[in-house]
């Protein structure tokens, strides 16, 4: 079908699909769609897009690719659903074709599977807490889902206290299930966030940003004073140090680093360190 | 009176199973297909053109994780959780070899060599242990003092004629 029909390349917004190629690092708008390297190959040189796709199965190799957060699979090709920067990373197993995915900017968090998120309990109903992860509706956490819990021997959690969990069902259609343990039922660092210390919300790229494994602002942030740190994937941040001033300023420091350059995060820290 | 009409039995009837005993096997095999038949008219089916499976080869994963190798996400610094630092180390190094896929020698104490040789000698010596009082004669010590495993032993020696 697609063979009869040259116009089927271009998007309903009048430009022609790009290759994925050559738009990494470039920021890309919801709507559009993009090539992947092997569909490029068969269309010959210098006409990548406007030729209609080929669907023989023999002629390409088919390498897997995963398509990412920002984007979602459209036919043969990528469709981008969030505006922000492309990137790519190659597998570390040469078979499948790396992943793709969109960087993009939020404050809203949507719950995902795997992710460690700071929750906040606000009933306990039955066998069950309700905790509220940001989402758009409480996940669940079972009692029995925390490191030597068993049916007699229940874990001490009381409503409005920070827990630090993974999901364990996240999607569109069922309300999110969360756990305080691992696969193998280890507690592995999850569970009830200690006494004290203050929680506050960040956009989710910072979060990211700042788990990033070179991360100066971490590094730097370190070298103050004492202090602990706990980071959840939906944006919110728990910061305790030996005094509340302290935290205070660690906290400041953190939302704020988000806006500043380099050159003034050194100044800030700088003067930090006289007092 | 003799009943000259044979009374029509039901289909249902016919298909207990009290009145498949005598039926002989030919008969068998029909009632069967019947019944088959009729099931999978039952079926209900597309009447669409047969849509070939594209084969996906893309694969949707919506989480960060994949993407982006990020740190664990408790942390603490100058000593104020230990706890936490010892797991900081161990979910970090945990990733980090995940990743390396090590293929480095370990660093042994002892040599390859040197663990062979002791293992040859130790054959012996075990072994001398649990040799019988005469079998211990074919254990004899070395120049350096190590013990030679055992020679062989002497078995009954078949007469060739």
């Amino acid at each position: 079908m697609a063979e009869t029909l040259p116009v089927a390349s271009e998007s309903p917004a009048g430009c022609k699909a790009r290759a994925a190629r050559n738009v990494l690092g470039q920021v890309v708008l919801p709507g559009e769609e993009l090539l992947l390297p092997e569909q490029e190959e068969t269309d010959g040189v210098g006409v990548a897009g406007e030729r209609p796709l080929r669907l023989n199965a023999g002629m390409r190799s088919r390498l897997r690719v995963v398509c990412g957060p920002g984007l979602r699979r459209c036919g043969d090709r990528l469709l981008v659903t969030k505006c922000g920067r492309l990137r790519h990373k190659e597998s570390g197993s040469g078979s499948s074709g790396g992943i793709y995915w969109v960087d993009s900017q939020q404050k809203r968090y949507v719950p995902v599977k795997g992710d460690h998120v700071i929750g906040i309990v606000t009933a306990k109903s039955g066998d069950i807490f309700k905790v509220d992860v940001g989402g758009s509706e409480p996940a669940s956490l079972s009692y029995l889902a925390f490191e030597g819990a068993t049916k007699r021997n229940r874990p001490n959690v009381q409503v409005g206290d920070l827990i630090y969990g993974q999901f364990v069902v996240a999607n569109k259609d069922m309300e999110p299930e969360m756990v305080c343990i691992d696969s193998c039922g280890r507690a592995n660092g999850m569970g009830v966030i200690g006494q004290d210390g203050l929680l506050f919300k960040v956009t989710l790229g910072l979060i990211r940003k700042l788990l990033a494994p070179d991360c100066e602002i971490i590094q730097e942030v370190g070298k103050l004073y004492p202090l602990e740190i706990v980071f959840g994937m939906n944006g919110r941040i728990w910061v305790k140090a030996k005094t509340i001033q302290q935290t205070l300023i660690l906290a400041n420091i953190l939302e704020a680093c988000e806006h500043m350059t380099t050159e003034q995060r050194k100044q800030i820290f700088a003067r930090l360190a006289e007092s | 009176m003799a009943a000259e009409r044979k009374t029509k039995l039901s289909k249902n009837l016919l298909r207990m199973k009290f009145m498949q005993r005598g039926l002989d096997s030919e008969t068998k095999k029909q009632l069967e297909e019947e019944e088959k038949k009729i099931i999978s008219e039952e079926h209900w089916y597309l009447d669409l053109p047969e849509l070939k499976e594209k084969e996906s080869f893309i694969i949707e994963e919506q989480s960060f994780l994949l993407c982006e190798d990020l740190l664990y996400g408790r942390m603490s610094f100058r000593g104020f959780n230990p706890e936490v630092e010892k797991l900081m180390l161990q979910m970090n190094a945990k990733n980090k070899a995940e990743e390396e896929e090590e293929d480095e020698t370990v660093e042994v104490d002892v040599s390859d060599e040197e663990m062979a040789r002791r293992y040859e000698t130790l054959v012996g010596t075990i072994g001398k242990k649990f040799a019988k009082k005469r079998d211990r004669a074919n254990y004899e010590e070395d120049e350096n003092g190590n013990m030679k495993p055992i020679k062989m032993k002497k078995m009954f020696l078949k007469p060739q004629d």
